[in-house]
């Protein structure tokens, strides 16, 4: 197993912030709105430095995708900032036509995702937001894992043009990927390379994957782990190369097992060469309150959960 | 410069044409949506034949150009008509209309790349939102240009019309010119009837909208206030006008009733609409 240390935890959506500093510094047409939530979205760095390329929407998420829509025919690059349930369900047909039908550049950047927002419980909590994005026909979707990798993915993501969903989250979690890794969009990124089991992680569950992989070794299991931070488009080539080895696949994510990272993996098998796998992911039901730790081990989230989930694949092989 | 700057004379010459468009086209596939249509004839002849400034080589960035977003987007029909006569296309496409593969879908989109077109609309309440950020990369480009959006008076009935209108004032987006066609009906009746709006001029007002109110439906009150709106912009309010038009304008059995809001004329209604409309027929797509 590939060693993976760190010295350092920091939260994905500071990622984002220093991200979208560096645009303001590189990127003229960068532009910037929030929806009363600009210390949470750590956008604070930005509006400093660029005052007048930053749109206070107020509570109004509805209005702030049609703003942000309507500045992309200025030649502007808008990246909206709200909370994950409040960048997709509450403004989905906002999204869906004005931005999506549409096909504006807009990147929709969306914290707090998933159970690690924590104590303010369910109705912040969105597990289906992966789901919902990745329905609409031209938008990406991208799920960054660390500080690094988010920051990236800000940066990277104006250099393209059309609608992005950047999903990230609020805890501190260890930074493990290299500052200086380039980030491309679609591509699957290769943690350790196995024989026995591919374990495909997103978000928050890479760094969970990268445990479990060290526990499965242990156990003289030697799992291949990927960083899939691109739910759509989909490297379908690089997952079903990696099972074609395994024979066997573990997805894991921060989200609903139904229409998130899991059900990418399923179609990408069921449709070509059909292998074991076994889902990490909430199972179809909402959050509550209570810390991230204690929700990630209630909902089954955790490296011991891939680890088992592992097991469970590697036994149906045929 | 607006790339016609049509007389009054001309333009009613123009409209009566394009509502021969619109009868002739949702007749053809037997669905689309006349009443609006009709009602908002004047307006958009008005604003794309005489009011605004713009190019028909079209751009999407628009920079420079008047821009216009229709948000009731339902009325495609006479959004269609008017851009095809204005030259953005050529007018015999209007035939395709609501057909398989065709440029010119249901409610307007972008998706199909229709010269003219900046947004998809059809689901309503969105496009005041969508003029406001187009507006404002206007400021930010320092670009002087106005930005005009049409909204339907049921449309009002959404929330996001309101977070717009709470938005534009506190922001002072003066660069943008909204009208409400106040034909007092949505599908399921009269709006006073479904969910009465109650004094439209007191509410934006109440919002820090500069207000005005006009005819919709005679050149002769509409432009002067087209001009009046365009003095007003640049003095740190948004301006909306209340447009009072007739649902079905200029074809007696459709006026006056929410009824024609999404029925095609059959054959012989198509006949009795097409004689009230009097124009050269020559020049029919």
């Amino acid at each position: 197993m590939k060693e993976y240390t760190y010295t350092e935890k920091k939260d994905t959506r500071s990622g984002f912030g220093a991200g979208l500093l560096e645009l303001g510094r590189t990127n003229p047409n960068v532009v910037a709105l929030c929806a009363d939530l600009v210390g949470s979205l750590k956008m604070g760095d930005f509006i400093k430095e660029n005052p007048e390329r930053f749109f206070q929407i107020g509570i109004a998420e509805a209005n702030m995708m049609g703003i942000a829509a309507g500045l992309t025919i200025g030649g502007k690059i808008p990246y909206t900032g709200t909370f994950a349930n409040f960048s997709t369900g509450r403004v989905y047909d906002q999204i869906r036509q004005s931005i999506a039908y549409s096909n504006k550049n807009v990147k929709i950047c969306a914290s707090h995702a998933g159970l690690t927002l924590g104590e303010d419980g369910a109705t912040h909590q969105i597990l289906e937001d992966i789901g919902m994005m990745k329905m609409l026909p031209g938008m990406t979707v991208i799920n960054p894992c660390d500080y690094n990798q988010t920051k990236a993915a800000t940066i990277a993501i104006a250099d393209y043009e059309g609608p992005v969903y950047l999903r990230f989250g609020r805890p501190v979690v260890p930074i493990f990927t290299p500052a200086d890794q380039k980030f491309e969009i679609g591509k699957a990124v290769m943690l350790n390379e196995g024989t026995d089991v591919t374990i495909i992680a997103t978000g928050h569950l890479v760094w969970k994957a990268i445990l479990a992989g060290k526990i499965l070794e242990e156990k003289g299991i030697s799992a291949e782990i990927i960083n899939i931070h691109t739910i759509k488009p989909f490297d379908t080539e690089a997952v079903l190369k990696s099972i074609a080895k395994t024979g066997c696949v573990v997805s894991a994510e921060e989200h609903n097992r139904i229409g998130g990272l899991g059900d990418s993996v399923a179609q990408a098998l069921v449709t070509t060469k059909p292998a074991p796998q076994e889902y990490v992911a909430v199972n179809d039901s909402f959050g509550e309150s209570a810390t991230p730790e204690e929700l990630m081990e209630k909902y089954g989230l955790t490296e011991n959960d891939i680890v088992a989930a592992a097991q469970r694949a590697i036994s149906r092989k045929g | 410069m607006n790339p016609h700057n049509k007389s009054i004379e001309e333009l009613k010459q123009t409209a009566s044409q394009v509502r021969r468009d619109i009868v002739r086209m949702v007749h053809a596939v037997n669905s689309g949506h006349p009443g609006g249509s009709l009602g908002c004839t004047d307006y958009l002849v008005s604003l794309y034949f005489k009011v605004m400034n713009y190019s028909t080589d079209f751009k999407m960035d628009g920079k420079g150009e008047d821009l216009f977003f229709l948000s009731n987007g339902h009325i495609s029909p006479v959004f269609y008509s008017v851009l095809a006569r204005a030259g953005y296309f050529d007018v015999a496409e209007l035939a395709t209309f609501r057909k398989l593969n065709s440029r010119l879908q249901g409610h307007p989109t972008t998706h199909e790349g229709l010269p003219g077109v900046r947004i998809s609309s059809g689901s309503l309440g969105q496009g005041l939102s969508v003029a406001i950020g187009a507006a404002q990369a206007k400021k930010l480009n320092g670009d002087d240009s106005l930005v005009y959006v049409l909204m339907g008076d049921g449309e009002l009935e959404e929330g996001q019309v309101w977070e717009a209108a709470m938005y534009a004032p506190h922001n002072k987006v003066d660069n943008l010119i909204a009208t409400v066609d106040r034909n007092g009906q949505q599908i399921d009746g009269s709006t006073e009837e479904v969910l009465s709006l109650g004094d439209l001029r007191a509410k934006f007002e109440a919002f820090g909208w500069n207000v005005m109110e006009t005819n919709g439906n005679s050149f002769e009150t509409l432009l002067p206030t087209l001009d009046q709106a365009k003095a007003a912009t640049g003095q740190g309010k948004p301006i909306i006008i209340l447009m009072d038009t007739e649902m079905g304008f200029g074809v007696d059995f459709m006026m006056g009733s929410h009824k024609w809001h999404g029925v095609a004329p059959n054959d012989e209604q198509l006949e009795i609409a097409l004689q009230q409309l009097a124009v050269d027929v020559a020049s029919d797509y």
